[in-house]
């Protein structure tokens, strides 16, 4: 254990701020042994051996030895156990990482050239500074304005792509108060290096506080400019918002989060990338029993913005 | 075997005169000379550009004086581009197969040529017409994508993206004739006796190397030609704003690109296991295992692609299995490397230059091959996933890997292609300088990805400074190595003593023929009865 330590500590991994960066960490270490072992024993031996068999004279002799097919074994099968243990053990922490809790606090992040623009449920916006809980599950839904961007919090060993015309998410919960960096991490021309933004961990009285602050400057919150964009739109003289009824197109009264079947029979998910989809893109999946082509496309009418807060109301139809 | 002709100073150097008959000849030998000049070159140019990227990263911009090298973020970018570019396209991948490769195949299974002298030749003048054109752009609008031109922002910046593709899409033609070339002389000239499994291991890697070229480089030709036309036509494939989808040209570019990182690995593995052979005098340890091996490594590394994506927005599934299969490439690659370490046991090893670059290639193929299983691991790679650390590992494998194999190469078979010896002093400076400047410029960059630093940034935070400081130092203690091995090589063919046909005393054919070699190879057509390495 005192290596193991040892290991964790000479890593130059920064600050654990989450649960999650702690079991990276514990894998990193296990691996830096690992690593390090591997290394002395090829390296190690190949000093030896040189050192010890360095050429004496012009004509030595040398042993003629082809193969060992015992050794040979014993040299690719242990490798592949520990390979597929750290492989195993990987795939345990990533689907942590990858599961996305239930009643998680949601904000939305939209990368562009070149700030993160931050903008929470009550529709408080802010560039470049995250401001969370401490002890609180937080979702963040990614999307991009222009290029792919990738957001990367090295203290919370977590970084997903934030991708234009999707929405791609992570989650953390913090355990530490303080400031960390938020880096960009995927090439996005000019100022990429400069797109650093700032992830505030805070009590939940400063986060409260915080948002209120939030609240006298808002504009509306995220849905209410959904609902206003809904009418403008007139999408409401095709779908039908407060009771399951059929109009020209489906409902989408309490539609969020169920599952559909689609023309081709196919189940699909009533989820954010789904709405988004339906918006610009009506015809590819329509739900079974609706003619296609009937529907507009959105395309190009809607900026990220605006397809968010139509996302959002969508969502808040219960 | 001693031949007539070489009796009469005839070789394939001065068999014809002048510099048309230069470029008009189909012997493999010169063509692979001609790769040599004109990748040393493009090596220089890469190497010049990477130089300036280490000394804009001495400082953060900040810093008075210093930091301020490329003036802004964009010229940054576009010396970056270039130099990834023209060392993966230009250098690394035809490196070894195309200079050492095209020499030596023929002469390591006892042809006269390689089956196609005329594409061959061919494939020489169109790696030149597309890096003509490649580097043409930087006169025109410089580009400014990164080497792996991602969309969105490659079809939205206003740069010379089109024509740069065009170029590597022309290199990737090159590439493939050279592929096919080789499988075919593999198949149809090796000398009588000659059967598969008494071929020299170098011949295996290329053989290897000449499917993957083969069957990844169309993938990379299509994905290049689509990445056109949507910028030209904008027909919607990539670009989300026209319902395409951006991740997917990921998908096509590693589908290519990741065999490629085979195509620039496998031959080093080749060369590095004639060098310990030859220099410990002794027959190689696992000669099927390292030969099936390579072929092993050629047939995974289609299914492993997606280990560049795993925070791209790809589902957590494609992420796991990925992840799994990757770390089946790591089975054959150990098994190499014991098996080059147990060659050593009981041998009679020398340390001339060659032997040096090859014992330095397993020392940082070693730390290479480990941090290739950390970013294999999916919680780690999310953390190291563009990051220094990258950086630091393909650093590490390509070039500590790839150069150091082709420097040994090169030295081990000067006396053959030149018929001359060179400075074994000044080579062994360069191997000293090349090998200690590369561990002190990469390591730390192991180091600054672990603590958070993302890769292609201009400028930084203050806390990465000193190891920044330290990586810049490095690369000219690199650049020290690399002039004392230019010095060597000059130095060796103006002045060099005259070579003996067998310096290092191997076993392998092309050392049966006289140094340098006549027109034909060989004066008398060999006929093998043993394996490649029978040394008793």
């Amino acid at each position: 254990m005192m290596w193991f330590n040892l290991a964790k500590a000479q890593s130059f991994m920064p600050t654990q701020a989450t649960e999650i960066a702690k079991q990276v960490d514990n894998l990193y270490g296990f691996l830096l042994i690992t690593s390090f072992i591997a290394c002395v024993l090829v390296i190690g031996g190949m000093i030896y051996f040189v050192w010890k068999y360095r050429r004496k004279t012009p004509d030595d002799k040398t042993a003629y030895i082809s193969h060992n097919t015992f050794l040979e074994f014993l040299w690719s099968f242990i490798p592949l156990v520990i390979f597929l243990a750290v492989f195993a053990w990987g795939w345990y922490i990533y689907h942590d990482m990858r599961t996305m809790p239930k009643n998680a606090l949601e904000i939305n992040v939209l990368g562009k050239q070149w700030a993160w623009e931050i903008e929470y449920k009550n529709g408080y916006k802010t560039v470049n500074e995250v401001v969370v809980p401490i002890g609180q599950d937080v979702k963040l839904l990614l999307t991009s304005n222009d290029v792919i961007h990738s957001f990367f919090v090295p203290s919370f060993r977590i970084k997903q792509d934030a991708v234009p015309g999707r929405y791609t998410a992570l989650w953390f919960r913090a355990d530490k108060l303080g400031d960390f960096h938020i880096f960009c991490t995927e090439y996005c021309g000019t100022s990429h290096s400069g797109m650093i933004g700032k992830l505030k961990v805070v009590s939940r009285e400063d986060f409260d506080k915080y948002l209120e602050q939030g609240q006298e400057e808002r504009n509306l919150p995220l849905s209410k400019k959904g609902e206003k964009l809904f009418a403008v739109k007139a999408c409401a003289s095709c779908h039908s918002v407060d009771s399951p009824a059929v109009k020209v197109g489906p409902s989408l009264f309490k539609k969020f989060g169920t599952e559909e079947t689609i023309d081709d029979g196919a189940k699909i998910m009533v989820d954010e990338n789904y709405i988004r989809e339906s918006i610009l893109e009506p015809n590819k999946h329509i739900v079974k029993g609706f003619p296609k082509g009937v529907m507009p496309t959105f395309q190009g009418q809607l900026n990220e913005n605006e397809l968010s807060a139509l996302v959002e109301y969508i969502k808040e139809l219960k | 075997m001693a031949t007539n002709s070489a009796h009469h100073g005839d070789n394939y150097i001065n068999h014809e005169k002048g510099l048309w008959s230069w470029l008009t000849t189909v012997d493999h030998k010169r063509i692979g000379l001609m790769y040599m000049i004109t990748v040393m070159f493009f090596f220089l140019v890469g190497g010049i550009m990477a130089l300036l990227l280490r000394l804009e990263l001495f400082a953060p911009n900040t810093a008075a004086n210093v930091g301020q090298v490329l003036k802004n973020g964009d010229v940054y970018n576009q010396v970056l581009t270039y130099h990834g570019a023209i060392m993966v396209f230009m250098v690394i991948v035809p490196g070894i197969p195309a200079i050492l490769g095209n020499f030596f195949l023929p002469l390591h299974i006892g042809a006269k040529d390689v089956a196609f002298p005329k594409i061959n030749l061919a494939s020489w003048y169109c790696f030149m017409a597309g890096a003509a054109l490649a580097i043409l752009t930087f006169f025109f609008k410089k580009i400014d994508t990164g080497w792996t031109f991602y969309t969105p922002y490659s079809i939205r910046t206003g740069t010379a993206t089109v024509m740069m593709v065009l170029g590597a899409f022309i290199m990737g033609m090159s590439s493939v004739l050279t592929g096919l070339n080789f499988i075919v002389t593999v198949h149809k000239l090796r000398a009588p006796g000659m059967t598969m499994h008494r071929m020299p291991l170098f011949v295996w890697a290329l053989y290897s190397t000449a499917i993957l070229q083969l069957l990844a480089t169309p993938v990379l030709a299509i994905t290049l030609l689509l990445l056109a036309a949507e910028k030209l036509f904008g027909v919607g494939i990539f670009d989300p704003a026209l319902g395409g989808d951006p991740v997917l040209f990921q998908h096509f570019f590693w589908f290519y690109s990741h065999p490629a990182v085979y195509i620039m690995i496998i031959p080093a593995m080749g060369v590095v296991s004639e060098l310990i052979t030859t220099f410990s005098r002794k027959v190689i340890f696992g000669y099927t295992a390292i030969a099936y091996s390579s072929l092993g490594i050629a047939a995974v590394s289609f299914f492993v692609w997606g280990h560049h994506m795993f925070v791209s927005g790809q589902s957590a599934t494609a992420g796991i299995l990925f992840s799994f299969i990757t770390m089946l490439v790591g089975v054959p690659t150990a098994i190499k490397m014991f098996n080059w370490v147990a060659t050593l046991y009981k041998g009679s090893v020398s340390f001339d230059s060659p032997m040096l670059f090859a014992l330095g290639f397993l020392f940082l193929f070693a730390i290479g091959g480990v941090t290739g299983i950390m970013l294999a691991t999916l919680p780690i790679d999310v953390h190291f996933h563009d990051t220094y650390f990258v950086v630091a590992h393909f650093h590490y494998v390509m070039v500590g890997g790839t150069l150091m194999a082709l420097m040994g190469g090169f030295y081990y078979w000067f006396p053959k292609m030149f018929g001359k010896m060179f400075n074994e002093t000044t080579a062994r400076l360069s191997f000293v300088f090349i090998f200690v400047g590369f561990n002190v410029t990469f390591f730390p960059q192991f180091i600054l990805g672990a603590m958070g630093m993302p890769r292609r940034y201009f400028d930084y935070i203050p806390a990465y400074e000193t190891l920044n400081k330290v990586s810049t130092v490095g690369s000219w203690l690199i650049l020290t190595g690399f002039l004392f091995g230019l010095w060597t090589i000059v130095q060796g063919i103006r002045k060099g003593e005259k070579a003996p046909m067998n310096p290092w005393r191997s076993k392998t054919l092309e050392w049966q023929t006289a140094s340098p070699p006549p027109h034909d190879n060989f004066a008398v057509e060999p006929i093998v009865t043993a394996g490649p390495y029978e040394y008793r």
